[in-house]
């Protein structure tokens, strides 16, 4: 054992030391061009997050009267809607969203594609047929797909930061990064050249963002009293983007809570037969 | 391990023996707990391989089809592709119809209706295996129940089907009349949305 | 794997089998019977979570291909079927992606464990040079596997690391095409390294199955470097290292759950969530965290074969550290200078890490620059000087003289003790 313990503890001293001097030498260096995203609460953080229900349905609400007219969500299905660990509507409220679009299908038997309602195994249907007439309806930018999008974008944490984050579990960039930028819409400051076309966001890397503010207080109805605020609104469809992207999320953190427990009781168990067997060998 | 832990019997241990069956003692309680945990371990890491096997969410969720019969005329049959299966739908004539019904039960290999729509145990009249009130749709999941080939329409000694593989033939309500296929061809669950169109699944 | 067998059938029918095929004979001398240094610590125990973690990779992975398409249009959605749509798909994804860094993060602990006790020392200069052929095996796999989703650090990481080969003079570019069958990454190239990448760790499990040959041949080192002298300095593998190393492995899957239940994207990049786009490249490209010190000599060197030759020189110099150290004394724990130099070079591979990590520029590379001078000074002037001229401490008799006079407390192990053990 002694062997080990001071294996150990030479092991962490010159780390610290290292970790110390490069960190120290690390915002000297670093120029970052956008001020970090705030971190929000979300309920879906932690070890025992989980979506809320009724922010999801919100969230989609305002996913589908405003940002899905330029936004796609290839990946997304209707049927998602309805499945566990999601805004969890009924399978009647699921096929009556799919209903109202329609959905390319075919060829029918005179070779000929055709438009029928949507089904639930429908995926979202996408505001333009490709790239390049997303692009040639908005200014030359193209408005991202939606599908992975709250996994694609992050800000970077810096030391010592990024370790902290392993043991709280921060696995939030991307949402803290949209609702940011959702809310970080203003007007630039004086000497700031905007280029034609771009709209100034405090979060935006550049500043130069070609989507315009999307969305404004009271333009989405809700049913259920909430705020209609761009704050309230920008929360709900980052949830729901952060669900889109990771819809098995609860499971995950379920599961992993489970299998947690699990190792713990067995590594104990493995500890108590490893003394055991070496009682009587000196070691 | 056992042995030298009953020899050793100090005191502790033969009371906790005396609470377990005979001859164990504490210490092999925490190998057998151990080895226990190890097994749950491993069973429950084997679920999430062997479920992945499983047909998956998008899989399950394209199980409808939709045929429009207005295209189908008398005594034609189409095929439609229903969970990736081929599914004969045939506009049968009156004669096809007649036939099938002055068949006797009893001259059946097969007298179970095979009607994923009606219960497990209906008879294999022609009505239960025609669409219900729509007595010339005869619509038959088109695949021989004895292993697994497409059988040829309007085809064999029945007017039905004749499955070139192993020489099974069905009649003109899809039910076997000739070996070695054991049962009559499955009828899918479907119902008719209007006179002129299903949706089967 | 050796002739340790004590193993004789009572069974007329395993009788028969064993006089045709050893088997049972070859697992009890080489798992059971196998006498292993009694006084190995936890450090040992990462050559069984190295085992686990390979057959962790090539099990998930290959329910993976079941379900993926290795095609530019279809890639990238059908890694999110799997995340979406098969049922477990997204426990068996992230096992498979954080499995490879937690696979990493094992080598390099085997690796340092390895270097500190002079583990690479005579007799075990084969058994340390088939480790580094497994560790090149496994960067390449590593790699290749990356590019397979096809996001956006797929396609680029690909790009930058094929386009290494583009240095070597004259025949640079034609390698490169070469590589990747075409004249830019694409589907050719996503295909064929799909098909390296399933083919890899069977070679990988190949050069194991020496690795552990070749270790039981000659024996595990251990703390105090000094060889087995007998019986009593051993104890059989069955139960006493078994047991420790379940141990060892279930604690480090805590540590793979953690990252896989709760941060299973914390080791991978936001960008590869984007697909692929050959028009556009990301902001910063950086590599896996594991190559981030062989990035960061790269760009450290100003001329591009200069960088190339340099990180690949990086690796190659490793098979050479059993010829390089010149000291007499094997184990670290008791060369005072070694220990000091050993830990600056550690810190020296974390900087070097976090270097990589960090866009090229300023301050950066001046560090990066004497970071990767030290790397090598450490293998080719300190290890040879520190031999030399270092004085190392009084190392015990025996491993049994060891350990009971750790136990006995402060007082080193009188010559009572050692002399019974010095017999066998």
């Amino acid at each position: 054992m002694s062997n080990t313990m001071s294996f150990r503890s030479s092991l962490l001293r010159p780390l610290a030391v290292a970790a110390l001097t490069l960190g120290l030498a690390a915002p000297a260096l670093a120029a970052e061009g956008a001020p970090h995203p705030h971190r929000e609460e979300w309920s879906f953080a932690g070890p025992f997050g989980t979506y809320d229900r009724a922010q999801l349905q919100r969230g989609f609400q305002v996913f589908k009267e405003v940002c899905s007219s330029c936004h796609s969500a290839h990946l997304f299905a209707f049927r998602n809607l309805a499945q566990p660990g999601g805004p969890e509507f009924s399978e009647a409220q699921a096929k009556t969203v799919a209903e109202e679009y329609q959905i390319q299908d075919g060829p029918d038997d005179a070779g000929d594609m055709f438009d029928r309602p949507g089904r639930l195994s429908d995926r979202w249907p996408s505001p333009f047929p490709n790239e390049q007439a997303a692009r040639a309806s908005n200014g030359g930018a193209y408005p991202p797909d939606f599908s992975t999008l709250a996994k694609a974008r992050t800000y970077e944490v810096g030391f010592p930061g990024f370790l902290i984050d392993v043991v709280t579990q921060y696995q939030e960039q991307g949402p803290d990064y949209i609702h940011a930028l959702l809310v970080g819409y203003e007007e630039p400051p004086e000497g700031f050249a905007l280029p034609e076309g771009a709209h100034y966001n405090k979060y935006f890397p550049g500043h130069a963002i070609k989507m315009p503010q999307p969305i404004s207080d009271g333009q989405v109805t809700y049913t259920d009293g909430s705020p209609e605020t761009i704050d309230q609104y920008s929360r709900d469809v980052t949830a729901f983007m952060m669900w889109v992207a990771e819809p098995h999320l609860e499971a995950r953190k379920r599961i992993g809570f489970q299998v947690m427990i699990f190792l713990i009781v067995f590594a104990g168990l493995l500890y108590f037969t490893k003394k055991k067997v070496w009682k009587s060998v000196g070691h | 391990m056992a042995g030298a832990a009953v020899t050793g019997s100090r005191g502790k241990e033969t009371i906790v023996a005396a609470t377990e069956t005979a001859g164990t003692t504490r210490r092999d309680f925490l190998y057998i707990a151990t080895g226990a945990m190890g097994a749950v371990g491993a069973a429950a890491l084997v679920w999430p391989f062997v479920s992945q096997l499983q047909p998956d969410a998008s899989v399950l969720a394209m199980s409808t089809t939709e045929v429009d019969l207005s295209q189908v005329a008398e005594g034609q049959m189409v095929t439609v592709k229903w969970r990736g299966k081929p599914v004969f739908v045939w506009n049968r004539t009156p004669k096809d119809i007649a036939e099938a019904k002055a068949t006797e039960l009893s001259a059946l290999l097969d007298p179970v209706a095979r009607n994923a729509n009606l219960a497990a145990d209906a008879p294999a009249t022609d009505e239960n295996r025609a669409g219900i009130d729509h007595e010339k749709w005869l619509v038959v999941v088109g695949i021989c129940t004895h292993l697994g080939c497409v059988p040829i329409g309007h085809a064999g000694e029945y007017d039905g089907w004749f499955c070139p593989c192993h020489g099974s033939e069905y009649d003109s309500a899809g039910r076997v009349r000739r070996g070695p296929a054991p049962e009559n061809l499955a009828v899918p669950p479907y119902n008719f949305v209007s006179d002129t169109k299903i949706s089967i699944g | 794997m050796s002739g340790h067998s004590t193993f004789e059938p009572k069974h007329p029918a395993l009788k028969w089998f064993e006089s045709r095929l050893p088997l049972v004979g070859l697992i009890h001398s080489s798992f059971v019977a196998y006498p292993t240094p009694r006084n190995l610590n936890y450090w040992w125990t990462f050559g069984g979570i190295l085992s686990l973690m390979l057959v962790c990779q090539i099990v998930s992975g290959v329910v993976l291909v079941m379900h993926y398409t290795p095609h530019i249009t279809l890639a990238f959605d059908s890694v999110e079927h799997i995340m979406r749509d098969v049922s477990y798909g997204w426990l068996i994804r992230y096992i498979h992606s954080n499995g490879a860094s937690m696979f990493f993060i094992a080598v390099y602990i085997h690796m340092f464990r390895g270097l500190y006790y002079g583990s690479y020392k005579a007799p075990r200069e084969v058994l340390w040079i088939l480790g580094c052929i497994i560790y090149l095996l496994m960067m390449a796999t590593a790699f290749m596997g990356y590019v397979l989703p096809w996001g956006q650090m797929s396609f680029w990481g690909a790009t930058v690391i094929t386009n290494l080969f583009s240095a070597f003079p004259v025949v640079g570019p034609t390698i490169v095409e070469w590589l990747w069958g075409g004249f830019s990454v694409d589907n050719a190239t996503l295909n064929r390294f799909f098909s390296l990448h399933y083919l890899l760790p069977f070679m990988i499990a190949g050069v194991v199955v020496l690795h552990v040959w070749a270790l039981h041949v000659v024996g595990q080192n251990n703390p105090t470097g000094v060889e087995p002298k007998s019986a009593k300095d051993t104890v059989p593998f069955t139960p006493y290292a078994t047991i420790k190393d379940a141990f060892g492995m279930v604690c480090f899957l805590i540590f793979f759950a953690w990252f896989l239940f709760y941060i299973p994207n914390y080791l991978g990049h936001a960008d590869n969530y984007i697909p692929a786009n050959p028009l556009v490249t990301p902001a910063h490209i950086v590599p896996e965290w594991y190559y981030l010190p062989f990035y960061a000599m790269l760009r450290a060197v100003p001329d591009k074969l200069g960088g190339v030759l340099t990180m690949f020189g990086a690796i190659i110099v490793l098979f050479f550290v059993p010829w390089l150290d010149t000291s007499k004394v094997r184990s670290g724990v008791y060369r005072p200078l070694f220990k000091q130099f050993f830990w600056i070079w550690i810190v020296v591979c974390v900087g070097l890490g976090w270097l990589g990590s960090k866009p090229a520029e300023g301050g950066y590379v001046i560090a990066g620059r004497i970071l990767t001078i030290y790397y090598f000074a450490h293998f080719l002037i300190i290890l040879p000087l520190l031999g030399l001229f270092e004085k190392p401490k009084a190392v015990p008799a025996s491993i049994t003289e060891a350990v009971l006079g750790k136990n006995k407390g402060a007082a080193p192990a009188s010559a009572g003790v050692s002399a019974p053990q010095t017999k066998g």
